[in-house]
This record gives structure tokens, C-alpha cells and sequence, in this order.
């Protein structure tokens, strides 16, 4: 008894584990039960059961429900799918002038909605894209097809990659100096010399429009959010669910609504890029001082002034590292979306992984990496400029770089001249390199990975069967064995012992939704695999970050590594791992731990940077030995902030995990993979990425609890 | 007093939900317990007060006295709960939002305690702000800009972030930019309470030169007994967001009002506080000694003159006049005597 009275908690903890295992034991494994076990709308099998709610038929197989629950919630994808329908074709149907026609036509509202979103959506991009590659799109939009094709002079010319690159240069110069232009420079004739202009242009078209766009609605909603208790609480949970949501899982009813190609890109894009902005900017705002806004009162501001002038610069940093969030995600989508139809880069790289060239898919991942690091660097250079506004500055300084990118553009426009004389084979090299044209380390790359096959298969094979048949089969063998009933009391008993009965509560109804669902079996394979890979990862993150910290030097590397690697668009993770290890489980995994151990090995590293050096000295002057100071002083402080790290890593995991589908994996992200070619998809994808994000979210809800409480405790705000 | 710029009637501050019903029910008698237990606590309760053009108001109380709540109410930051505030006449609650801001564009400046400079202005940036957003032109500003620079002695650091600066020098560039509209009234909400005791000291020398050159009409927060004695010309104590007494230094020295009063008035050094005007005595023509004092000399500057003679000294005033008498044990019983311990 005394001992319970020491430790309620992990007396608490055993006694769930006791009950967990005695359901898992007493629930026997049913003779029917197969693995496959999805809903199975297509296919009729005399061994299903069905039930129909809310004239929706579910067919699904039957098994003790204790084992696994009937899937109650199965009409819910159907439901949401035929509600898309139903609102996309026929709700509202009002008469609307259709100017390409010249004629009144009946169209429902939202698909006329969604029609000039369109419409709206694909006039920016194909504006910005003819800037830089030239077009009559834009043209077209103002007067019509009649005029351009009657007039061959009315299209944009393009921009030759020349003129780009020095622009490039010289806005890298205004916003920082000589080394980002340096890089800037560079970045664009690496691009234009090795063939991949014009999906870069197209990429970057793609996101000079999705970014600001998204950067606009989240600055705004996230003042609205600020400046309205009732807003705040509406966006909440959306935002919340969108924190841990799959960006995969959003792109199958986005191309319901809006069909495929780069405007739909874009509207995804904004989706999955206006959650993080809200949520920062609504951070920044609260973290301003109110001392500085009653400042900025006393000094006579109107409501707008004091936002404009006052309380968006003071939050300036935390808004910022929002833009920054956006430009990431807008890489990371803009390879995604290549799923739904987006031109560019991630349209290469797709195509290239799905032809096993790894060599063009690894140009094309640099480059998009490229960019994305530059424009990266771009914004925060942009952000931490500051107006210096006194100087008595010459006409030519004032105005230099205007200057400058005037002689540019000339510059570019008569080399592009002389080079359509000098290249006689049709090709001018000094306007646009052509795709095929460029200096191509495909094959180089290719060869490498043949070497790589052939020195190592021996190996690698030997080390992916062991690892599939002695770790990964079992593991996973033991995630499906748990009972449904087993798991739920699992989960429901850790979120009452961590945070008592509200969180119980919230966990227990995550789960059960998922149980509900008609993919529990999928979403167990799927925890499975974020599990193993969120274990390597935090082993090695905190180990790494461990021995990073110990020295200035290190530390600052390391953190730049992570940044760096944090820039690459989720997608290029799966490059070089299918180069060593091919289609299999072992692949996606690799790329999980790789991916996942950014926020691991960053939140380790922070929560050890984060420890008072006041204790440090504290504790040296009690003579302890380094390594009782890391253990007895540094990590018990540390740990709520990795406890975090954890968090962010889970998120990552499960990402990678979902996009992992793309290699061929049998969880959720499988499934999504199909919704997207399913023309019914749309509620199932969306179904399915709220399993995934309530995955997430029982973790976040777990983790976050516990670090409050504990830091709480330590007495750390 | 016809002169009155600020002038307080009856305000009342109370945060929570149903504090305005709350306090119609209680016609005026706020006990701060009973409205606690019903979810308000009382920030300002009852202040009636006026402030004369030119005159240092100090209101002084520890935390949570209301002090701040006070002040925020005159400058309108929060809306009193009841009661009518004027400025120069104005009635300020019935002031729409444009009105408002028109005033504080034109007859306010304030001062923070934690200095409140915009971080990405630099010094001269922040200075010249409250000017452009009334709209004056850059260059313009940025001119009159330069002058306050110059007036609190930042010449040279204009171009400086206010996180390059020290505490005191970030609180110079808070005093310029309250000042740069040039207001009639200047709130300094514990302007000095974040600085170290030596830059305090420096801080206050200079806000008393600058208020000898400007005039201004001024409320002064502080925690600091100290302070208030030595920049006030009239006291406010708070507590619980009453005011427990309202009067010069000196009065409230030699005659605390109540209490609490009187727990900070018990430490005070004396001399360093009243002039000889507070505590002489009737004119006698007399037995008098040759020397006279004036009647405003602070006693610690005269005590030892007085102290070295047997007899009474005379005090005159302005005019040579002899308006009253002290005697050296008057002297030694103001200094050390009379306390209660």
C-alpha cells in the first residue's frame, strides 16, 4: 500500500496494462479474419453483412465485436461523397451569363462558384507563367481566341532565363547583399543549364501565386481570429484537424469541387497553407505587449493604423516564420499535386519515380529543392530587412537596382537576339534552354544506382529480408492482433491517467471514430509504421542532438542541417531511398526515420539549449560529473520541450508515412492513393484523412497534456 | 477650480461580467469583498479629484492599488464603469472613437513603464510615429523628430534599434515620442520603476529639468514613496482603488490621513521633505536672532544655520517680509521627534 501511495501513477499504468493484455488474450483471433478487410462496396460477397442508414447501403465482413466494431460509420465517405454531388450539380440551380457562348445558362450555384474560382485561379497562374515563358493565354483572357490567332504579335514574349537569373540575382542583392545574390545567380543558371527551366518556371509560377494568395487569407483570418473570441473558436477545430491532416488526404474532394490541374493545385495548396499561417499569426498578435498597443492608442492610431503600423510589425517574427511555413508547404504541395494535374517539377519527378528513373527524378528533386531554399532565404531576407531612410543618396544609388535589372533586361533581350542567329538548329540557347537540351546527370545517376545494385544487392537484400521478416512482419502481425475493444481501452485509460476524464474523453472519441470507420485494420498499419519509424527516429534525434549540444559549433550546424532539410519538399525523401532499397516497406520506413528525425533531433537540441545556464553553474559547482549533469539536471528540464519535439516528429511521421503510399504500402495512404483515381473518392479521402489526423491528434492530445502538466510541476511557463 | 484640465467625478472601475449591474445596486457603496465574491474585482473605486494646468498630480500605491486602472480610465485605454471624466472641459466618455483619437493626437502623450517602443522603428522612427500618424509629412516629422532626439540627449543614436539601447536610453526615447505631439497632458504610467536606482535618480533630475522648461500638466504613477515626495506637487495614495489621501507632500507627511498613510510617511526623512514655510510658527517680533530664512528653503538646507543659534530665526517670504518664526528646537522636534513608533 505504501507503494501505491508513492507511485499512484505508475500503479495506475500497470493496472491498464494488466487489463489491456487480459483483452488481448481472452479475445481470440477470429477464424474468418483476414487482413483485407475494407469496405467493399463493389464487391458482393454472400459472407458480408449489410445495413442501410440514411439510404446508404454498407456492406462489410461481420466479426465479434469485440474483436473489431461494424463499421457504423461506413455510410459517412458515401454520404459526403453524394452530398459533394448533390451541391456540385444541383442545389440552387440559378441562370448565369456565360460570355463564351453569349447566352444565359442554368448552372448550380457552387459549380458556378467553383467555375469562376477557376477561372480566376488559372488567369493568375497562366499570367505569371507567360511572364516567364511566354503565351497567349493571358491575351486570350483579355480580348479572345479570334484576335490572337488574326494577330500573330499578341502574345507575351517571355522572359529569357538571362534576364531571370540576373533579376533573381539582383533582388537577392537588395534583400540581403552579395551572398544571396551569389546564390540566387547560381540557383537560376543551374536550372537553365541543366534543361529543367521551363517545369522550374512553371513551378515557381505555380507558387509565386498559391503563396501570396495563401499568406492574404491567413494574415486575415488570423486578424479576424485576433480580433473576434466567436471566429477564434469556429476556426479552431478546423485548424486543429488540419494540423495533422495528410496533405494528400485534402487533395481527392478539392478535386471533386474544382477538377484537376494547377488552379486546383493551388486552392489545396491554400487549404493545407492557411491553417499554420492563422495559427502564427494569431500567436504573434497575442504575444504583442499590451503596453505597446496602448502606446500605439495613446499616439492616436485608428483601429487600421494600429494593426498596419503597429501590431502586425510588432509580431513581425512570429508572422514571418508563418510566411516561411507557407513557402515550405507550397514546395511540398507543389510536388503533391502533381497527382491531381499540376505542371512543373513535381509533374517531372512523379513521372520520373513512376518509371524507376531515379536518375531524372533526382535532378528534378534538386531543383525544386533549389528553389525552395532560395526563395526561403529570399523571405526571411525580406523580412529581416530594414528602410533606411535617411542617407542623402544620389539619384544612382537610390535607384540602382532598378538601374541594374534595366541593363539586364537589355542585356538579355539582345543576347536572346544574337543567339536566335547564332544557334542554327532551331534551338536559342540564350532565351530558353529546352528540356532535352540541358546538361543531363540522369544517366550518371542511374549508373551510380546500377553500382549501388550491383556492389551491394548482396547486402541490402540481406538486410531488407531481416528487417521485413524479423521485425516489421511481427510488429505489425502484433498491432493487428490487438482486440479493437483492447486498443480503445488502451487509449482511453492513458488519456485518464495523463489528464484525467476530458481527455479521456476526447481520445476515446478520436478512436472510436476510427474504429467505427470502415479502415481500422489500415489505420493500425499505419500506426504501426509511424510507431517503428517514430522510435528510430527519436533514438537517433535525441542521441544526435545529445552529442550535438555539447559543443557551439555543432549545435549551430546541426540546426542548420536541420533547416535545410526541413526545406525539401516531403516527396524527395522517398528519391534516394528507393535508390538503395526499391519498392518496398523498408523504403518508405527509411524515409519516415530520415524525415521524422528533423524535429527530433531540432527539439533536442532546443530543449537542452533551453535548460537556465544558472543551473548549469549550479550543478557544476555541486561537482557533478558531466554526464550526471545531462542525466540528473539537463534532461529531466528538457524534457517537456522534447516531449514536443515527439509531437512534431509523430506528425512528420505519419506525413511520410501517408505519401510512403506512393511506394506501395497496405495502410491508409493506400487507400487515398486509390480514392484519387476513384471517381467516387472524394468522401473517402476525406474520411480517410481525418482518420490519419485523429491518429495525430490522439497523440498531440496525449503529449500535450502531459507536457503541460508537467511543466507545470518544474514550474517552467 | 475654473483651471482644472483634468477633473475626475466620482469613477468608478470595475472588471467582470455584471459589473455595471453590480454597481447600480450598491448606489455608490462599493465594498470591494462582496463584489469579489461575485466574480468583479474593483480597479478604481469612487475617485473625485481635479488637476490644475501646469500641476505634477503623483498618484502613488502599491500593486494592484488601482493606480494603473486610473490612469487608463482618464486616458480612455479602458471605459470607466461610471462616473464623468473632463478634459479641459470636455466630457471624455461621451466622445465618439474619432474624437477620441483626435485628442490623443493633439492633448496626450504617455509614457510606459516598459518603454512600449515599436522594436522594428529605430529611435528617431519611433519618436517621429505618433506625428505620422497624424499625418504629417516625412520630412517634416522627422525634423521635429530630431529636436525632441535632442531635447532628452539621444543626439547621435537616432539612427539606433531600441534594442541596441539601455534601459534608461530606451525610456528617453519613450518620454520623446510621448512628448513629440506636444501635449498639454502627460500621463507617465511608473515611467522609472524598470531602471536600475542610479539611472532612476539620473532619470528624475532630468524629467524635473524638462517639466521646469514645459509645463505641462502632468499625472505621474509610482510605486516609490521616494519619488512622488521628490516630484509631486500633490500626492494621491491608493489602495484597494481608493484614494486614502490626496494633498502636497508635505501635508501628507506631517498629517497622514489615515493608517496606511501613515505606514509611509513613518520612514520618510523629514527634513528632506518640508520647507520651512510647513513648520514655522506665528511671527513674533521679539527675541529674534540676526539671520532670516526664506520660507520656501527645504529644512535639510537650513537646519544647521538655525540649529547654531539660541534664539528663534525669522522666515520671510518673497517680498523680505517676515511672515513667521522658527525656533532651533521646533527644528530638532520636526526632525526627530513626533513619530509614533
Amino acid at each position: 500500500m505504501e507503494l501505491i501511495k508513492k507511485y499512484p501513477k505508475l500503479f495506475q499504468w500497470l493496472f491498464l496494462l494488466v487489463v489491456f493484455f487480459a483483452l488481448c488474450f481472452a479475445i481470440d483471433v477470429p477464424e474468418t479474419y483476414k487482413f483485407i478487410r475494407g469496405q467493399a462496396e463493389f464487391v458482393k460477397d454472400p459472407n458480408q453483412s449489410t445495413y442501410i442508414l440514411f439510404g446508404k447501403e454498407v456492406r462489410y465482413y461481420a466479426f465479434d465485436n469485440f474483436w473489431r466494431l461494424p463499421p457504423l460509420l461506413g455510410w459517412l465517405p458515401i454520404w459526403i461523397n453524394d452530398g459533394l454531388f448533390f451541391l456540385l450539380n444541383e442545389w440552387m440551380p440559378m441562370e448565369f451569363w456565360d460570355s463564351a457562348t453569349q447566352e444565359y445558362k442554368t448552372r448550380p450555384l457552387v459549380l458556378q462558384i467553383s467555375r469562376n474560382i477557376t477561372a480566376f485561379m488559372t488567369f493568375l497562374i497562366e499570367f505569371i507563367r507567360e511572364i516567364l515563358l511566354g503565351g497567349v493565354e493571358t491575351i486570350v483572357a483579355f480580348t479572345s481566341w479570334d484576335f490572337v490567332s488574326s494577330y500573330s504579335w499578341a502574345k507575351l514574349p517571355g522572359l529569357p532565363w538571362t534576364i531571370v537569373a540576373a533579376g533573381a540575382a539582383i533582388l537577392g542583392y537588395k534583400l540581403s547583399g552579395k551572398g544571396l545574390a551569389i546564390f540566387a545567380g547560381l540557383v537560376m543558371v543551374y536550372i537553365s543549364v541543366f534543361g529543367q527551366w521551363k517545369p522550374s518556371m512553371q513551378t515557381l509560377s505555380f507558387i509565386l501565386v498559391a503563396a501570396p494568395l495563401s499568406f492574404a487569407f491567413g494574415l486575415s483570418l488570423g486578424i479576424m481570429a485576433y480580433k473576434s473570441k466567436r471566429v477564434e473558436k469556429a476556426l479552431y477545430p478546423i485548424l486543429l484537424v488540419m494540423q495533422t491532416m495528410p496533405q494528400y488526404a485534402v487533395l481527392v474532394p478539392a478535386m471533386v469541387l474544382f477538377g484537376i490541374g494547377d488552379h486546383a493545385a493551388v486552392i489545396i495548396t491554400m487549404v493545407v497553407a492557411i491553417p499554420p499561417m492563422i495559427l502564427l499569426t494569431l500567436l504573434g498578435l497575442r504575444g504583442v505587449s499590451p503596453e505597446v498597443i496602448e502606446a500605439g492608442k495613446m499616439s492616436g492610431c485608428s483601429n487600421w493604423q494600429l494593426m498596419t503600423q503597429v501590431l502586425i510589425p510588432t509580431a513581425r517574427r512570429d508572422i514571418l516564420i508563418g510566411v516561411n511555413q507557407v513557402i515550405m508547404v507550397c514546395f511540398s504541395m507543389a510536388v503533391i499535386s502533381a497527382f491531381i494535374g499540376a505542371k512543373g517539377l513535381g509533374w517531372n519527378l512523379l513521372l520520373a519515380l513512376n518509371q524507376l528513373n531515379i536518375g531524372l527524378a533526382l535532378e528534378a528533386g534538386l531543383c525544386i529543392s533549389l528553389i525552395a531554399i532560395l526563395l526561403d532565404k529570399m523571405s526571411l531576407a525580406w523580412a529581416n530587412k530594414q528602410t533606411d531612410y535617411f542617407g542623402n543618396l544620389t539619384f544612382f544609388q537610390r535607384y540602382k537596382n532598378t538601374i541594374f535589372f534595366g541593363g539586364a533586361l537589355l542585356i538579355g533581350v539582345i543576347l536572346a537576339f544574337i543567339g536566335s542567329f547564332f544557334f542554327k538548329e532551331g534551338f536559342n540557347y540564350f532565351y530558353e534552354v529546352p528540356h532535352n537540351k540541358g546538361i543531363s546527370t540522369a544517366d550518371f545517376w542511374n549508373k551510380g544506382v546500377d553500382w549501388i545494385w550491383d556492389t551491394f544487392f548482396q547486402t541490402l537484400k540481406i538486410f531488407n529480408t531481416w528487417l521485413i521478416t524479423e521485425v516489421l512482419q511481427p510488429m505489425r502481425a502484433l498491432y493487428l492482433r490487438m482486440p479493437a475493444v483492447a486498443t480503445l481501452v488502451l487509449v482511453v485509460g492513458a488519456g485518464y491517467i495523463i489528464g484525467g476524464i476530458r481527455s479521456a474523453f476526447t481520445v476515446g472519441c478520436l478512436a472510436l471514430f476510427i474504429a467505427l470507420s470502415p479502415w481500422w485494420d489500415r489505420a493500425l498499419v499505419t500506426t504501426y509504421m509511424a510507431t517503428f519509424g517514430v522510435i528510430a527516429s527519436c533514438i537517433i534525434g535525441s542521441v544526435v542532438g545529445t552529442l550535438c549540444q555539447q559543443n557551439e559549433y555543432t549545435t549551430k550546424f546541426m540546426l542548420a542541417v536541420c533547416d535545410i532539410f526541413q526545406t525539401f519538399p516531403s516527396f524527395v525523401y522517398l528519391i534516394p531511398v528507393m535508390m538503395l532499397f526499391g519498392v518496398t516497406d523498408t523504403s518508405v520506413l527509411i524515409a519516415v526515420i530520415v524525415y521524422a528525425t528533423i524535429p527530433a533531433t531540432r527539439y533536442t537540441i532546443e530543449g537542452l539549449r533551453s535548460v537556465p545556464p544558472a543551473l548549469h553553474d549550479a550543478a557544476t559547482m555541486s561537482g557533478v560529473t558531466k554526464i550526471q549533469r545531462l542525466f540528473k539536471i539537463e534532461f529531466p528540464l528538457a524534457f517537456p520541450h522534447m516531449m514536443l519535439g515527439l509531437n512534431q516528429t509523430i506528425v512528420f511521421a505519419l506525413f511520410m508515412v501517408i505519401i510512403g503510399a506512393f511506394i506501395g504500402t497496405e495502410d491508409l495512404g493506400q487507400y487515398i492513393l486509390k480514392a484519387l483515381s476513384d471517381k467516387a473518392g472524394g468522401g473517402k479521402g476525406l474520411v480517410l484523412g481525418i482518420c490519419v489526423a485523429f491518429i495525430g491528434l490522439i497523440f498531440d492530445n496525449l503529449i500535450r497534456t502531459w507536457v503541460e502538466k508537467r511543466k507545470k510541476h518544474l514550474g517552467i511557463n | 477650480m475654473s483651471d482644472a484640465v483634468i477633473k475626475c467625478d466620482s469613477v468608478y472601475k470595475i472588471f467582470g461580467t455584471n459589473a455595471k449591474k453590480m454597481l447600480q445596486e450598491s448606489n455608490g457603496n462599493v465594498d470591494a469583498k462582496t463584489f469579489q465574491k461575485n466574480g468583479c474585482i474593483v480597479g478604481v473605486n469612487n475617485a473625485s479629484f481635479e488637476v490644475s494646468k501646469g500641476e505634477m498630480l503623483v498618484v502613488m500605491g502599491l500593486s494592484g492599488s488601482g493606480k494603473s486602472t486610473l490612469l487608463r480610465c482618464i486616458s480612455r485605454l479602458t471605459d470607466a464603469t461610471d462616473g464623468k471624466i473632463y478634459i479641459e472641459g470636455q466630457d471624455l466618455l461621451s466622445l465618439n472613437n474619432k474624437e477620441l483619437i483626435e485628442l490623443r493626437r493633439n492633448k496626450m502623450g504617455m509614457v510606459f513603464q516598459s518603454f512600449a517602443l515599436l522594436p522594428h522603428k529605430t529611435v528617431l522612427e519611433n519618436i517621429a510615429f505618433p506625428l505620422q500618424i497624424k499625418g504629417i509629412e516625412t520630412e517634416e516629422s522627422i525634423n521635429k523628430a530630431m529636436d525632441m532626439v535632442k531635447l532628452v540627449g539621444l543626439d547621435g543614436r537616432e539612427n539606433y534599434f531600441p534594442r541596441e539601447l539601455s534601459g534608461g536610453q530606451q525610456q528617453r526615447v519613450g518620454i520623446a515620442r510621448s512628448l513629440a505631439v506636444e501635449p498639454d497632458i502627460w500621463f507617465l504610467d511608473e515611467p522609472f520603476s524598470a531602471l536600475d536606482p542610479l539611472i532612476r535618480k539620473e532619470m528624475q533630475d532630468e524629467f524635473l529639468r524638462l517639466q521646469e522648461k514645459l509645463k505641462k500638466t502632468i499625472m505621474f504613477i509610482t510605486h516609490d514613496f521616494d519619488e512622488a515626495l521628490k516630484l509631486a506637487d500633490r500626492i494621491a495614495i491608493m489602495k484597494d482603488g481608493i484614494i486614502e489621501q490626496l494633498d502636497t507632500p508635505a501635508k501628507i507627511v506631517l498629517n497622514p490621513a489615515t493608517e496606511y498613510v501613515e505606514k509611509f510617511t513613518a520612514e520618510v526623512p523629514r527634513e528632506k521633505v518640508l520647507i520651512i514655510e510647513d513648520v514655522m510658527d506665528k511671527p513674533t517680533t521679539n527675541n529674534l536672532s540676526d539671520i532670516k530664512v526664506s520660507k520656501d528653503e527645504i529644512i535639510e538646507n537650513v537646519a544647521e544655520k538655525i540649529l547654531s543659534q539660541q534664539k528663534s530665526v525669522a522666515v520671510i517670504d518673497e517680498n523680505n517680509k517676515i511672515i513667521g518664526t522658527v525656533n532651533p528646537s521646533r527644528i530638532i522636534h520636526t526632525v526627530f521627534g513626533g513619530r509614533k513608533k
